[in-house]
């Protein structure tokens, strides 16, 4: 269970070009399910997810996980929690050009130095479970966008992560690549994982995998006023 | 333990494919970088070759040696001093010498002229250096003419060639017999050039000295320490001299390798964005970054030292013969032999390597303490 509270997010503060992102959220988010945050364009979807997953501090409020509070916690163990709890698809897939995709999948899991093989056994199989073993050796940009996608949630799993976050994942894909990105994102909930989309595309959010919408609007849930 | 030593292999394996993805940033940095080491791993080679073979050279030659001056200048030593210095405690032996310059309008060069002790050369017949041979187009069995200062003609038969391990010094020597010697420079039966004092206890040089000084006072004696000191002195200057024209080079090398490495671009900026996003610390982005540096200097470091060993070694250092070495009109024709100073490698590998580690460091640890989510915005 991932509960907020309270949570506030500012960029540039005290300086002229000052934005509060998100306004005063609090929400709680319940495991094994898909829940969209939809909205529109900076309705701070993507800052409270960056928040959720510790990529980045609340200016104030609080975030827990299970009980355990991650705002407040020092980099290195956001750090920690951020590699083992949360797997990330990014809306540009910020795959690293030049690497191959089976590199590119390891990558999260270097700073851990887990045994070679393994890990490599472990990065294989999820490109077989995702239909891309061929494309192992290929490098990421001669990927298509589709394929692009898969291997982004591909290396957003290597860690085994129990949460997967996914910041509009269709943004740089057709309808039909959206659909099989939508039924993935299905069977990663059988398969007992939790993830977060923000989206405003009518083909995530109308789908009957999705389980929960919170729609959002001006760094508020939509319908409440800011705290 | 075994976790330190994976992650590291993991990193320097990152480090190895962020190196091969920029080929051009990174090969012509590599290519400057080694130059620069090359150009001054090959003089400090060679200036601390050449004050090793000076040393080996001179550490046969005589303790003291024995001046006359008249009005400042070298003068020619009368023999009967001999008598006047007496026996003076701790001087195993003394003796008088017989050397001389000569300037060869047909080389235009000077060669050294002098009378060896030990060696009998008959008269009419010459050993001498490699330069003159050269200088002259001369071989064993060849004969040497030569005018002496008072215009009359000589004509010497080369009877051998002096050995090539000392040609350093010996390039443009030419020895002769004592006869040939006097009558080639006028110089009378009761003159030699100098005395050379042989003494046994390298600590009663000094007091020697002093003890000369005395009995002879328009004499000067020169220690074999000062010569060494001297020619130290000689190639130290040379060398600071190449160094200090290599100056503008090093400085176009700091400036150069500071905006290659220091400038990270939007992309390798982004890159570590993703990176930090994707869980890793900016501790781990540091040392990818700390490998990335120290492969290339480490690469650039041996490869430029290693050219330089086999430039000064094999090459016979044909880059800077000129400066460094050429103190007589004949060059020799010198191969210095393979010597290499620790300290030497330690100071050339701190004043090359470490800087350039820690300038690249600061602006990476400025682009790794971003926020994480910069690539989510």
């Amino acid at each position: 269970m991932i509960q907020l509270r309270a949570v506030k997010k500012v960029f540039n503060q005290g300086r002229s070009n000052e934005l509060w992102a998100v306004r005063g959220v609090t929400l709680d988010l319940e495991p094994n399910l898909v829940t969209v945050l939809m909205g529109p364009s900076g309705s701070g979807k993507t800052t409270l997810l960056s928040m959720i997953g510790a990529l980045s501090r609340p200016t104030s409020g609080r975030i827990s996980l299970d009980g355990e509070l991650l705002s407040g916690l020092p980099e290195r163990f956001m750090t920690g929690v951020r590699r083992s709890t949360f797997g990330f698809v990014f809306q540009r897939f910020n795959l690293i050009r030049g690497l191959s995709v089976l590199e590119n999948l390891m990558l999260p899991a270097y700073p851990l130095a887990p045994d070679y093989e393994g890990l490599r056994r472990r990065a294989l199989g999820l490109l077989a479970q995702f239909g891309m073993e061929r494309k192992a050796a290929d490098k990421v940009e001669w990927l298509s966008g589709g394929e692009a996608q898969r291997a982004a949630i591909c290396r957003a799993l290597i860690n085994e992560p129990r949460i997967l976050i996914a910041d509009e994942p269709t943004a740089n894909l057709d309808s039909a690549l959206s659909r099989e990105l939508v039924g993935l994102i299905g069977d990663l909930v059988d398969l007992g994982k939790t993830v977060l989309v923000s989206s405003h595309d009518p083909i995530v959010v109308e789908s009957s995998r999705v389980s929960r919408v919170v729609e959002m609007r001006d760094g508020l849930l939509a319908g409440e006023p800011p705290c | 333990m075994r976790t330190f030593l994976r992650r590291q292999r993991y990193l320097i394996d990152y480090s190895l494919s962020a190196l091969a993805r920029r080929p051009g940033k990174h090969l012509g940095l590599l290519l400057v970088y080694t130059l620069i080491v090359f150009l001054l791993a090959s003089v400090l080679l060679f200036t601390q070759s050449l004050r090793r073979e000076a040393a080996l050279v001179l550490a046969e030659s005589p303790e003291v040696i024995l001046q006359r001056l008249v009005a400042g200048r070298h003068d020619l030593m009368p023999l009967e001093y001999l008598d006047r210095i007496g026996r003076i405690r701790g001087v195993r032996e003394t003796y008088g010498r017989l050397w001389g310059y000569f300037y060869d309008p047909a080389a235009r060069a000077n060669y050294t002229l002098m009378v060896p002790r030990g060696l009998d050369i008959p008269p009419g017949e010459i050993r001498i250096g490699f330069g003159i041979a050269r200088a002259r187009g001369l071989d064993v069995g060849d004969y040497l003419s030569l005018r002496s200062a008072r215009g009359e003609p000589f004509s010497f038969r080369i009877s051998a060639l002096l050995s090539h391990e000392t040609e350093l010094v010996s390039s443009d020597l030419m020895l002769l017999a004592e006869p040939d010697f006097r009558r080639f420079f006028a110089i009378p039966e009761d003159r030699v050039t100098d005395f050379v004092l042989a003494v046994s206890n390298p600590r009663e040089v000094r007091k020697v000295a002093e003890k000369l000084s005395l009995a002879l006072p328009d004499t000067r004696p020169i220690l074999r320490e000062e010569i060494l000191r001297t020619y130290d002195a000689l190639f130290g200057w040379r060398q600071g001299l190449v160094l200090v024209l290599l100056a503008g080079a090093v400085l176009a090398f700091v400036i150069f390798a500071w905006d290659r490495a220091s400038g990270l671009s939007g992309e390798e900026r982004r890159e570590i964005g993703i990176l930090k996003s994707l869980g890793w610390e900016t501790g781990d982005v540091l040392r990818m970054k700390f490998w990335e540096g120290a492969i290339l200097s480490l690469t650039a470091f041996f490869l430029g030292y290693l050219l330089a060993y086999l430039q000064v070694f094999h090459l016979s250092a044909f880059l800077f013969d000129p400066v460094l070495k050429g103190w007589a009109v004949l060059y020799p024709d010198f191969r210095p032999v393979p010597y290499v100073d620790g300290l030497q490698v330690a100071t050339l590998f701190f004043f090359t390597v470490f800087p350039y580690t820690v300038a690249t460091i600061v602006p990476i640890w400025r682009a790794a303490v971003t926020d994480p989510d910069a690539v989510m915005r």
